[in-house]
């Protein structure tokens, strides 16, 4: 237990220590563990980036999915409506083409129905101014009774 | 063992309690003693240890570190933290380097307290001729009052740094009782208790752990003299001894590292 100059040398080496270790141990150590520390950090905060985004893109897809699908769903119907107006189109314009030639014919008939009765009129007239003419051949000379035959056969038409 | 002298049990505890001397600068007088065996054992393992972390540490990469940068970056994460709940500044200054400083060169010097005592006492005579050589610098009373005192002066300087030369006169004068003139003398006094306490605890407390412990070792080696059942009784509780002894060995490094950083804290904070 005697003091003695050992602990004056001893208190040199631990000064001489203690200078070691606060220029060459310590700030090495340090700077690395710290660096690590920030691409840790880093690292982590990337991956709860993507995490999120992540997230965020599968809720943007299931709301693209669910779009889609009302997309779809809206051209089928109108499609199937497109299809119910062309086949009513076509029911409508069938029924007016048939209306347009059930006309026609009628038209026809009428026509052929009104020429027949002209030509039958006509032949009456002929056969009425013949008869007449029969009867009254020698009463109705042609040339003074011209215009008298002309007003009858008028009137027959 | 002492080959030249007649084995006693007081002969043999001398033998190991011996240091190698020098008179430093051909002085004489008991101040110019140097123990040999105390320096140059403590500064080989300060070398060795800071040095060996300090080649580790060189290559040290931010990325994956190697297993020996792990193992290092586990001890000095370790004592920082431990720092960094007592002292509140920026401890990668000084404070903490020097916990580390403590922390490693005071276990390696405990822990040549659970090398074999007579085996190296063998090693120290048969190979480097010596026959008085103290393996562990810690039970050199020298040693452990080198570090308390240089924690002592840090502590000062500190303290003067911090607060300035007044401010450090004053807390002197007017803590921890109250600033009234008359209770300057109890203050003075009470702060002269405590800070004369502090290092002679600090130094005290690691001596007389280590200083125990290896007198524990020799007992057991002298019971291992006297006979067969000693030697076999002196090997388990050699052997437990120095399991024990893992633990006071860390353990006390860590107090000594702890009790410094909280000195050199408080000189740092006012009262």
């Amino acid at each position: 237990m005697d003091i003695n100059f050992t602990l004056i040398a001893q208190a040199l080496a631990f000064s001489i220590f203690i200078w070691f270790t606060v220029k060459y141990v310590w700030p090495p150590l340090l700077s690395a563990i710290e660096e690590r520390q920030k691409t840790i950090a880093d690292g982590l905060a990337a991956g709860e980036r993507g995490r999120h985004e992540l997230e965020l893109a599968s809720h943007r897809s299931t709301e693209v999915l669910k779009d889609t699908k009302q997309q779809a769903s809206e051209i089928i119907q109108q499609a199937e409506k497109r299809a119910s107006e062309i086949v009513e189109e076509a029911k409508n314009s069938a029924k007016e083409e048939g209306d347009r030639i059930l006309a026609g014919a009628r038209a026809e008939i009428e026509n052929e129905v009104f020429s027949a009765k002209e030509a039958l009129r006509q032949n009456v007239a002929q056969l009425a101014v013949a008869g007449a003419s029969k009867i009254l051949r020698r009463e109705v000379d042609v040339n003074v009774h011209a215009d008298l035959l002309a007003s009858i056969e008028e009137e027959l038409k | 063992m002492a080959a030249d002298k007649e084995l006693t049990p007081s002969s043999y505890i001398e033998h190991h309690l011996t240091y190698l001397t020098t008179q430093v600068g051909g002085n004489e007088g008991a101040f110019w003693t140097l123990h040999v065996d105390t320096l140059v054992t403590s500064i080989i393992l300060g070398i060795f240890g800071l040095g060996s972390i300090w080649l580790i540490v060189r290559k040290a990469t931010p990325g994956v570190p190697s297993k020996r940068q792990a193992f290092v970056e586990l001890t000095i994460e370790f004592i920082d933290n431990e720092v960094k709940n007592t002292f509140h500044g920026n401890r990668h200054v000084f404070v903490a380097p020097t916990a580390l400083t403590i922390f490693v060169w005071v276990l390696l010097m405990n822990t040549m307290d659970i090398l074999p005592i007579d085996i190296m006492a063998w090693i120290y005579k048969h190979v480097f001729g010596l026959y008085y050589w103290k393996t562990v610098p810690t039970t050199d009373v020298n040693t452990t009052f080198a570090l308390a005192l240089s924690i002592f002066f840090l502590m000062i300087f500190f303290s003067i740094k911090v607060k300035g030369l007044g401010g450090w006169i004053r807390e002197l004068c007017c803590t921890p009782f109250g600033s009234n003139p008359l209770l300057w003398i109890l203050n003075l006094l009470f702060n002269f208790i405590e800070y004369v306490s502090k290092p002679l605890s600090h130094s005290l407390r690691l001596f007389g752990n280590i200083y125990a412990g290896e007198i524990i070792f020799l007992l057991i080696g002298m019971w291992a003299a006297t006979g067969i059942a000693g030697t076999i009784f002196g090997v388990f509780l050699g052997a437990g001894w120095a399991i024990f002894h893992i633990l006071i060995v860390t353990l006390q490094a860590f107090i000594f590292m702890m009790l410094s950083v909280v000195y050199i804290s408080m000189a740092h904070e006012s009262h």
